[in-house]
């Protein structure tokens, strides 16, 4: 497809361009707000839009002021200290539960399969202002509004589908004759999981958790209801930040955040080759 | 001998557990508006206070704008979270009826002016409720851009002039809820301003105020937090907008935008703290620390020092200074300064708590249209 | 294929004739059931903690908002005489209660602001007529004065029973002569232990100096044998030449809003432990005595919101088919190695924060924004033309297909993988042209993936909340930010919980739809 053959009419070529143009475009839609940020969370004034001294290229009309501000203001730094336990906390529930339940769901005989896998997948479904509000409501009744618990529950509540879902996809190339073989050759149960099924849906797990780390990580609504001052995460200070005081510190939040996604789908691709590569080699 | 030593213990360990059961949380959750009025609460007296209590560490959190509902759901849960709210009359008023702010003596627990007048006194009237601690007194106004050339030289000086689409081109921006909005309508609609509540009970009045904000409706933006006005007047996104007086001071003066005020038919409004009811007996402790220190006269005057809002207590009045940085006098920009008073109304916080659930439906579903 | 792996092995050593026999002699078809319930409940035990944390953390919740939507006990918590007064009254009958019903209202209120309940209820009930906010809250200021003249009465003929002594002992004694006092009594035990005291210390209501006269007055003492009886006796000769108390005067006193028959009527009309008032509401309806009445339409808003939330998801639906295909048929059909480049352009917005998104819209869309000012830059707008693209509904469907294209690429691309190109090829060497090849040919076999894409999309776009209110301004909210805003700033908490429920069922009715087109084990993520 890279070259076109020699064959192809004028018509054909114009389409060809035309067609990639107009990939391009959208490609470029999907890509350039994205960018078009980072240069901004440099700006040297606290505006939103670009100055004509940034246009210049000029040196001065760039600092790394709001990347200052947003490590020394205290409340930036509690909300990502904040963020950085909430979400693994909330992963770890998700990941643990998650894939007990995926290795249950995965057996051939399960009864109201489709029943329960409606009920797990419904977190994502939902959704999420009425998941909020509805957590808001019973979380007052029980007294876990406002508390740490109450919103690491909720957040693990949302990630458990992506879990449940990355984690049965593996199970499903998983070849059962595998842990047969282990069982065989002596192995008990226990061993057999962290011998031999658990490096195999590894990287399944882990892109589970990565999923529900950022769902947790990235996550608004749900905290801005369940939680209180105290449990003020990193996206709850960007929303009031755009609500309340808009300032370019968001910006340079934002690029960070960029940044950490970069990473994290880095690890997600690598984990899904090599995930298909151990499925490539096991048999069957 | 041994009795009594161990007597001497018991007391000397009561001693201290009483030390300890009298001692005061140092953990704080404020609860305010954020932007410029945080900042002028942060410096005029926490960081003061943390000051003089370094061990106090006081957490923000910027939910005042949903005070009630959120003190409600802590309230159903049994988990108060708070310790001190930031919140308008209005709301003072409906946490006290509902039970959820503590009633307070205010002689008992708030310093007297320096002359020795109780509290009660010196705040005067500014106490609408029994749960209302004063702080200051703030306005709905009017900022304009004073460099837009359609205008051809003329400024707005007057209320109705925001309807005025012919000599003030341009996008406007106004309260997404009803409050202030309806009573301006009214006004520039021909009523009288004594009639304007009387006429907004009527379905007929409603409409007519509705009627009257279609004028400009399609040239509108409607803000939800405060600091929306202020940042699209510098981005020269509007052209004219409402919002409270002393976002449009920092804007003007501290920011330096090409932006004017212009006081005419300002609405006044109160703004206090309220204790939540129910706190623990440590925390409570630390919040009436707090609380007799940040109401006391010089640091209401303090915070004018900040922010263009009139310190609720009389005796702070005569010592409201000049801005902390710029070093300009304070007084021209209160909304309380008698000749920006002009014209002004207080708007009526019992009526607006009947006609707010009735009114703001209206208002949405014709925002929405 | 476990399972037939363990028929051969289990099979073997059975005999040709007789049941089928396991290696431990059992029948096999027992033995196997056995198999097949351990295997059962061990699936069951992996999944279950899974399951129960969900039903507690997010069912119960979403059970509790239903539940919400049609619960109304707090006027029969706080109004119980009044309820059980009015319960007989015709409101198409007559205009107003009897005067029984003045006298219930007046304890009740009594008792509500003791307990400071008495606005809460206000404001439930000010949704549904308004006015009867400040009506509560005024009555509940002044009711203490509406039986001034039994309290001085009283007091005047045996001073101590001023303090609380006399009271508490003919409370404890809970005579039954004296219902309406045990009741009055009931309630101040309560409310002062509620609040920490001890009722037999505290200063007592009026509202008992009152019961107790209305039982005196009505020859209580006929029956009575309990204690006190000498002061009771007293007090009751005390009461014969006091004016017996008119409620209903009084309470109009108080506020002439008590005779207005609306306000009765409503009471009546939300009297009930369960009401559909939340939900008519939400369908721009008006629950009163009347009956159900369509809302004018001036106050209309709910269908609007819902038309528009539905409306608009579809248009951003449509834009990420229209944006996605183009995309996702391109990455199918070029090397591995090239489309693992391309989806990095998909996968980093994907990955991105929300807000991280949102705010660049922001960005962007401004009027003296990124965009704007390049339009103004090539000279294709004039300066004092920009155009308007943030606060409205194009500002909304802007933002929200650039953050749900992927939710339409990913689906749209796994399920192009999957057609062979043979086929393509096929119809093009059985002479067709490149569209009708495309059209005829490969176009059918990726609807799956537009179906499963644009279910996803319109399914996460119909309860979006945040960027709606970050870039909708008036007209580009949806019935999210509405729920939102019932329960955070007009605490109509019923309300917001009917608008989510029926927002549930739509979603619900489309999860559905999704099951059956794709299947809810089919969905797949990055």
């Amino acid at each position: 497809m890279a070259a076109l053959p020699p064959y192809t009419t004028l018509g054909q070529r114009i389409w060809h361009y035309t067609f990639r143009t107009i990939v391009g475009l959208v490609l470029f839609f999907l890509i350039a707000p994205i960018l078009v940020i980072i240069p901004l969370s440099f700006n040297a004034e606290n505006f939103f839009t670009y100055t004509p001294g940034m246009l210049a290229l000029d040196s001065e009309a760039y600092s790394l002021k709001h990347y200052r501000d947003f490590f020394n203001n205290s409340d930036w730094q509690q909300a990502m200290r904040n963020s950085l336990m909430i979400a693994p906390a909330a992963t770890l529930i998700s990941v643990g539960l998650g894939t007990l339940a995926a290795i249950g769901l995965s057996q051939s005989h399960v009864p109201f399969r489709r029943a329960i896998m409606a009920i797990l997948i419904s977190p994502m479904i939902v959704p999420l202002i009425i998941s909020a509000a509805g957590m808001y409501f019973f979380y007052s009744r029980v007294g876990l509004q406002g508390t740490y618990l109450g919103v690491v529950l909720g957040h693990a509540a949302l990630g458990i589908p992506f879990v449940i879902i990355t984690v049965t996809a593996t199970l499903v190339g998983f070849d059962r004759s595998l842990t047969r073989a282990a069982a065989n050759m002596g192995a008990n149960p226990v061993t057999t999981f962290f011998r031999v099924q658990m490096p195999l849906i590894l990287p399944g797990v882990i892109s589970g958790g990565l999923f529900a780390f950022i769902t947790s990580f990235d996550e608004v609504v749900v905290v801005l209801f369940v939680g209180s001052a105290g449990q003020k995460t990193l996206p709850w200070q960007m929303f009031i930040g755009l609500r309340e005081q808009i300032s370019p510190t968001i910006l340079a939040v934002a690029t960070i955040l960029v940044a950490l996604s970069i990473m994290l789908l880095t690890t997600v691709e690598l984990l899904r080759r090599r995930s298909e590569r151990l499925r490539g080699i096991s048999p069957g | 001998m041994k009795l009594k030593t161990t007597l001497l213990a018991t007391s000397v360990l009561t001693m201290f557990g009483g030390v300890a059961s009298a001692q005061m949380a140092n953990d704080m959750t404020i609860v305010s508006w954020g932007g410029a009025y945080q900042n002028s609460q942060l410096k005029a007296y926490v960081e003061p206070y943390q000051e003089m209590n370094p061990d106090v560490s006081v957490v923000w959190d910027e939910s005042s704008a949903e005070a009630v509902a959120k003190l409600r759901a802590q309230d159903e849960a049994g988990n108060l979270t708070w310790d001190l709210v930031d919140v308008t009359a209005a709301d003072a008023m409906r946490l006290c009826d509902e039970g959820l702010a503590m009633e307070v003596d205010h002689d008992e627990i708030l310093a007297p002016a320096p002359d020795g007048t109780p509290a009660s006194e010196d705040f005067g009237d500014m106490i609408v409720s029994d749960c209302f601690i004063p702080q200051i007194a703030y306005s709905y106004t009017f900022g304009y851009r004073n460099d837009v050339a359609e205008w051809n030289g003329n400024e707005p000086t007057e209320i109705c002039d925001v309807f005025d689409l012919e000599t003030f081109p341009g996008k406007r921006s106004l309260e997404r809820r009803p409050h202030n909005n309806m009573e301006w309508a009214l006004i520039c609609d021909g009523v009288p301003r004594d009639e304007v509540y009387d006429t907004l009970e009527t379905s007929e009045g409603q409409d007519r105020a509705l009627a009257k904000l279609d004028e400009i409706k399609d040239q509108t933006i409607w803000w939800t937090a405060g600091a929306d006005t202020p940042q699209l007047l510098a981005d020269g996104e509007i052209v004219f907008g409402s919002t409270y007086n002393g976002r449009l001071f920092s804007l003007i003066v501290e920011q330096d935008q090409p932006v004017s005020m212009m006081w005419d038919s300002q609405s006044y409004d109160l703004d206090g703290w309220i204790i939540p009811a129910g706190l623990e007996e440590d925390r409570l402790a630390r919040v009436l620390d707090f609380l007799y220190f940040a109401t006391d006269t010089q640091r209401l005057a303090d915070q004018a020092k900040y922010i263009s809002y009139g310190p609720a207590r009389k005796s702070s009045a005569p010592l409201v200074s000049d801005h902390a940085e710029l070093g300009i006098a304070m007084g021209p920009h209160m909304p309380t300064n008698p000749e920006n008073a002009v014209n002004s109304f207080v708007q009526n916080y019992e009526w607006w708590a009947d006609y707010r659930d009735d009114l703001d439906s209206k208002f949405q579903a014709w925002l929405a249209r | 294929m476990s399972d037939q792996s363990l028929t051969s092995s289990a099979a073997a050593p059975t005999p040709s004739n007789g049941p089928m026999l396991a290696a431990d002699g059992t029948p096999l078809k027992k033995s196997l059931n056995r198999a097949l319930r351990r295997q059962k409940t061990r699936a069951l035990m992996l999944i279950a903690p899974l399951l129960i944390f969900i039903l507690v953390t997010f069912i119960a919740p979403i059970a509790d908002m239903l539940f919400r939507s049609v619960e109304n006990q707090i006027v029969s918590e706080t109004l119980p005489r009044t309820v059980v007064a009015i319960n007989e009254w015709e409101p198409e009958e007559t205009p107003l209660p009897p005067n029984d019903a003045f006298e219930a209202i007046y304890r009740d209120i009594f008792v509500a602001a003791e307990e400071k309940t008495h606005t809460r209820l206000g404001s439930r009930l000010n949704y549904e007529t308004t006015g009867i906010s400040s009506l509560f809250r005024k009555s509940g200021r002044a009711v203490d004065d509406v039986g001034e003249r039994y309290v001085d009465a009283i007091s005047d003929a045996l001073p101590d029973w001023k303090g609380a002594g006399p009271w508490a002992v003919l409370g404890d004694a809970a005579h039954p002569a004296l219902p309406g006092y045990n009741d009055a009594w009931k309630d101040f035990a309560r409310v002062s232990t509620a609040s920490g005291d001890d009722p037999a210390t505290e200063k007592p209501w009026e509202l008992l100096f009152v019961a107790l006269a209305e039982e005196l007055r009505a020859g209580a003492l006929n029956e009575y044998d309990g204690p006190l009886g000498t002061e009771l006796a007293q007090l009751s000769t005390a009461l014969e030449p006091v004016a017996p108390v008119d409620y209903r005067a009084a309470m109009v006193e108080v506020d002439e809003d008590w005779e207005d028959p609306d306000i009765w009527a409503t009471i009546k009309t939300y009297a009930p432990p369960f009401t559909p008032g939340y939900f008519l509401n939400a369908a721009d309806m008006k629950y009163s005595a009347d009956g159900i009445e369509v809302k004018q339409e001036s106050e209309r808003l709910y269908g609007m919101l819902f038309q528009r939330t539905l409306l608009m998801s579809l248009t951003i639906t449509l834009a990420t088919i229209l944006l996605g295909y183009p995309v996702a048929f391109l990455m199918a059909n070029l090397p591995m190695r090239i489309s693992n480049l391309l989806m990095i352009f998909v996968l980093l917005p994907f990955w991105t924060s929300l807000l991280v998104r949102t705010s660049a819209w922001k960005v962007l869309l401004q009027q003296e924004g990124v965009i704007n000012d390049l339009l103004v830059w090539i000279g294709l707008i004039a300066d004092d033309g920009r155009l308007v693209m943030i606060n409205n509904a194009t500002g909304t469907i802007i933002a929200m297909t650039h953050i749900l294209l992927p939710f339409m690429i990913l689906p749209l691309y796994s399920v192009m993988q999957t057609i062979p190109p043979s086929y393509v090829r096929a119809a093009k060497s059985l002479g067709a042209t490149n569209w009708t090849a495309f059209w005829r040919v490969y176009f059918p076999q990726s609807v799956p993936g537009i179906g499963a894409g644009s279910i996803l999309v319109f399914i996460v776009a119909i309860g979006y909340y945040i960027t709606p209110e970050l870039v909708g301004g008036t007209t580009g909210v949806f019935i999210s930010n509405r729920i939102a805003y019932h329960i955070s700033t007009s605490l109509n908490w019923g309300l917001a919980a009917a608008l989510g429920s029926i927002l549930l069922v739509v979603v619900l009715i489309l999860y559905w739809t999704y099951d059956r087109i794709v299947g809810i084990d089919n969905v797949k993520l990055g």
